[in-house]
């Protein structure tokens, strides 16, 4: 005969409290910088969904990080419309040989991570590039030396 | 002239706020439509032959009158603002300079269809649109717009911001809903359609933002007025969303069925140095491209359809003479290869391996076949997928080597480009 199985609480089913999921990540990765393990546990506490299930919805969105990132996330648009108002590898370039890294690192005094992305829904004021939360339009050399400039001289 | 009406507040200064918009005459079609039967309006905006602008293009009111009556189910409106389609910006304008437009277009739709509780899921990349939102929709709150016994009215609406965290495939309605419940954003099979089952297994509207944006102009002016414009299956203004190699590239709200030619010539201001049109995708990245001799195809679904496109989100990509047509088919196949939720085979790998031989052709290392290869992934994935992407995902590649085969060859045969 086999040994009874470990019996497992029966999995709490909370609809409305699961769709805050999104939310509570996002609130984790601005107080963590990341979704470091404690922050993915921390979640899964808060929402009743186990550590996988967080992880996993997590790596799902592009937006959620699962590793350390720099202080200022570079993220240089890669579309079409960029492409052919002169950006995306250019402007990649550019800000890799400024800042040393290629796309996906992060300088070793971790105030940069370099990002390549898809559409950012500015193909009308292309090239576009974001920093953080923040877009820039209609990018030039000039302005994205000007802007690496300012953001190496905050604090 | 035309005169703008889905896009007549954005230029203003402060537009999203809600003082600017009631001093310009806003809510007022919300007065109006609590004063008729919700059959009333849903007849109405069958009767303005508005068809959805997210994509798809379907007969909105049909999609109301889809909504269950005479039930207490608590019934739900969704609003999806998860705007990615390469070249298409439209939405995030909308979003960021004219919420209240939108809100009173959530409060019609809610009233017609009996729903009292209301979602707008709005991209996570629009950042500065989630907090003008979040504050636009406090405001509607206090003006008496959202909540209980709006306006006297009886009715009871509960809105509010989602923000998405950056996926492509939540543009698809029950991926979003999916993404709404917390959920990674995979597509669910249809039937049951979200009209019967969406949201927390509630009856669910869901529509695209300038779909929504029609409603009070439906209400206010007339559905005769919407259906004067346009063509025979396509009407309305439409806000088209021209990039490229334009010379002013932009939003441009003009009447479904203008031509190509004047969009891009006459309103985008032609091409940058003159130079001489190659292609243009007519609707987003996902619809096929067309040679520059369909510039006179008018823009709406049937005539597009009939060039051998689509009308899509009505974004217009536009390139000339220099562009290589591999690298435009590469670049928008590393998209979908990178936005394939990995549901279902076809989409996931196919996606990847089409990108991967596009990629090894624009870099000279094709080989003899290729060509042929990626037009028998594209057969293996259109229609074969658990949603539209397969059939979007094959359309740039398969068009650009139906129209530009020669190109695609010289690259094998040369291992560089023909037009650089």
């Amino acid at each position: 005969m086999l040994p009874e199985t470990k019996k497992y609480p029966p999995a709490v089913e909370n609809p409305r409290l699961h769709a805050r999921l999104l939310t509570a990540l996002y609130i984790a990765q601005e107080q963590y910088g990341w979704l470091s393990p404690e922050a993915i546990l921390r979640v899964s506490e808060r929402i009743g969904l186990s550590p996988g299930k967080v992880r996993s919805t997590a790596s799902f969105y592009t937006m959620f990080k699962l590793e350390p990132q720099g202080k200022y996330r570079i993220q240089v648009c890669e579309g079409l419309s960029c492409y052919l108002a002169g950006g995306a590898e250019p402007i990649l370039e550019q800000i890799s040989e400024r800042l040393n890294i290629q796309p996906g690192e992060t300088t070793p005094d971790g105030r940069f991570t370099l990002e390549v992305v898809q559409c950012l829904a500015a193909c009308g004021s292309a090239p576009a590039l974001r920093v953080n939360d923040e877009l820039y339009e209609n990018m030039t050399p000039e302005s994205i030396d000007e802007l690496i400039e300012r953001l190496q001289c905050e604090t | 002239m035309f005169e703008p009406v889905l896009t007549r507040n954005i230029h203003r200064p402060n537009s999203e706020r809600i003082g600017v918009y009631l001093a310009h005459g806003g809510y007022q079609a919300v007065r109006k439509a609590l004063t008729l039967a919700p059959e009333e309006i849903i007849e109405m905006v069958k009767r303005s032959g508005l068809r959805g602008r997210g994509g798809a293009g379907f007969p909105a009111g049909v999609k109301w009158g889809f909504m269950p009556k005479d039930t207490d189910t608590p019934k739900i409106v969704a609003v999806n603002t998860d705007e990615g389609e390469p070249g298409t910006f439209k939405d995030r304008e909308i979003v960021e300079r004219d919420p209240h437009q939108v809100i009173e277009g959530v409060i019609i739709a809610a009233y017609a269809v009996g729903a009292s509780r209301a979602y707008v899921y709005i991209r996570g990349e629009f950042f500065l649109g989630v907090k003008r939102w979040i504050k636009a929709i406090d405001d509607a709150y206090e003006h008496g717009f959202l909540g209980e016994n709006i306006l006297g009215s009886g009715l009871n609406l509960d809105l509010s911001v989602h923000r998405g965290a950056g996926a492509y495939i939540c543009g698809e309605e029950t991926a979003m809903l999916e993404s709404l419940e917390g959920k990674r954003g995979q597509p669910r099979l249809k039937p049951p359609y979200p009209a019967q089952i969406g949201l927390f297994g509630l009856p669910t509207l869901v529509h695209n933002i300038e779909t929504l944006v029609c409603i009070p102009n439906i209400i206010e002016r007339s559905p005769e007025w919407f259906a004067s414009i346009g063509t025979e299956e396509s009407k309305g203004p439409k806000i088209y969303s021209v990039s490229g190699h334009v010379k002013r590239p932009g939003n441009y709200e003009l009447p479904l069925g203008i031509s190509l030619r004047e969009i891009i010539y006459e309103h985008a201001g032609g091409l940058r140095e003159d130079r001489k049109l190659k292609a243009i995708i007519p609707g987003g990245a996902s619809t096929p491209m067309l040679m520059a001799d369909k510039i006179d195809t008018p823009m709406a679904f049937e005539t597009l359809a009939e060039a051998g496109s689509a009308l899509g989100t009505g974004a217009i990509i536009v390139m000339d003479e220099s562009t290589c047509i591999v690298e435009a088919a590469r670049r928008l196949s590393k998209f979908f290869a990178h936005e394939s939720c990995g549901r279902c085979t076809p989409c996931r790998i196919g996606s990847y391996r089409i990108f991967e031989i596009l990629d090894r052709i624009e870099n000279g290392h094709g080989k003899p076949g290729d060509i042929d290869l990626i037009l028998e992934l594209t057969e293996g994935i259109d229609g074969k997928t658990f949603c539209p992407m397969g059939a979007a995902l094959v359309n740039p590649p398969r068009s650009a080597i139906r129209l530009f085969r020669e190109e695609f060859e010289y690259h094998i045969t040369h291992k560089h480009c023909l037009v650089n």
